[in-house]
C-alpha cells in the first residue's frame, strides 16, 4: 500500500462521482455525485496525512472538508426543496434559467 | 498485512458501490450503494489510523443517506424501491470527461515522486486531534462554526414556503405580515 496507489483509488472515486454529477438529471442524484467527489478528496487527504506528515494538524483539514460535505448536503436539499415547491420538478434540466 | 487486505477490499467495494449508485434503476438501491461506498471509505481511513475521522465519516454518512432516502420519497412522490428510473443526459460525453479526468489524476498519482514521511506518526491520533482543535487550530473550528450556522439559516430561508415578499407584499410596505396564523401572544 503506497501513497500513489491510494491516490489512484481516490481518483477512481472522484471520476465516478464526476460521471454521475454530469450525467444525472435528478438534483438529488447530482448531489450524490458531488458527495462521491468530496469523499474522494477526504480519502486522498487522509492518505497524504498518513504517508507524508502524520501530525495532528493535517486531521483538522480533513475535519473542514467533512464540514464542507455537510454544508453541500444541507444547501443541496434546501435547493431541491425550493425547486420542487416553485416549479414542481426535481430535474436539473427544468432549472436551466435562474430568473424564473 | 491485515490493514492492506482491509484497505484493498474496501477500495474495491467503495469504487464498485460508487458505480452502482448511477447504474442501478432504483433510487433506494442507489442510496444504499452510496452509503456502502462511504462506509468503505471510512474503513480505509481507519487503516490510516484516523480512528476519529473514520468513525465520523461512517456514522455521519449513514445518517445522511437515511435523510436522502426520505427526500427522494418526498420529492419523487413514489416508492423509490419499486419504481425503476433512468433520468440521464449527456451520457456519453459525461463518461468521456470522467474517463479523461481519471486518466489524468491516475497518471499524476503514479508519475509524481511524492515525498516520504518527514515525521513519525503520533501515538494517539484522536487525542492529538482533540488537542489541536482545542489548541493551536481553534481558529479553524471557530471559522467553521459561523459557516455551519449560516448554512442552517440559508437552508431554512430557501426551504421555507413563504418568503418576506409573500408576507409583506411586493414592495415590503405592509404594516402587518399576511400570515395564515398570526403569531405572538393571544392568537
Amino acid at each position: 500500500m503506497t501513497l500513489s496507489l491510494v491516490l489512484v483509488v481516490a481518483a477512481a472515486l472522484f471520476s465516478v462521482g464526476l460521471w454521475g454529477a454530469l450525467s444525472q438529471q435528478v438534483v438529488v442524484m447530482v448531489m450524490m455525485g458531488i458527495e462521491l467527489m468530496i469523499n474522494a478528496v477526504v480519502l486522498a487527504g487522509g492518505a497524504f496525512w498518513w504517508f507524508t506528515s502524520p501530525t495532528p494538524d493535517g486531521q483538522v483539514l480533513l475535519l473542514v472538508v467533512i464540514a464542507a460535505m455537510t454544508v453541500e448536503m444541507a444547501m443541496g436539499f434546501a435547493v431541491a426543496l425550493l425547486l420542487h415547491r416553485r416549479r414542481g420538478t426535481d430535474m436539473t434540466d427544468m432549472a436551466a434559467e435562474l430568473n424564473r | 498485512m491485515l490493514e492492506a487486505i482491509v484497505f484493498w477490499i474496501s477500495a474495491v467495494v467503495a469504487v464498485a458501490a460508487g458505480v452502482t449508485v448511477f447504474r442501478t434503476d432504483s433510487m433506494a438501491r442507489a442510496t444504499y450503494a452510496l452509503a456502502a461506498s462511504f462506509v468503505a471509505v471510512g474503513l480505509m481511513l481507519l487503516t490510516f489510523a484516523l480512528d476519529y475521522l473514520g468513525v465520523i465519516v461512517i456514522l455521519m454518512m449513514v445518517m445522511e443517506m437515511a435523510i436522502m432516502a426520505l427526500f427522494m420519497i418526498m420529492l419523487m412522490g413514489m416508492n423509490p424501491a419499486l419504481m425503476p428510473m433512468s433520468m440521464v443526459h449527456g451520457k456519453r460525453s459525461a463518461a468521456v470527461i470522467a474517463g479523461l479526468v481519471f486518466v489524468g489524476l491516475a497518471a499524476a498519482a503514479l508519475l509524481v515522486p511524492w515525498p516520504g514521511a518527514v515525521e513519525a506518526p503520533v501515538a494517539d491520533t484522536t487525542r492529538s486531534l482533540g488537542e489541536a482543535v482545542m489548541g493551536s487550530k481553534m481558529l479553524v473550528m471557530l471559522t467553521v462554526s459561523p459557516v455551519l450556522f449560516a448554512t442552517i439559516v440559508g437552508a431554512l430561508v430557501l426551504g421555507h414556503p413563504r418568503n418576506r415578499y409573500q408576507r409583506y407584499g411586493a414592495d415590503l410596505a405592509a404594516d402587518h405580515p399576511d400570515d395564515p396564523i398570526d403569531g405572538g401572544v393571544g392568537r
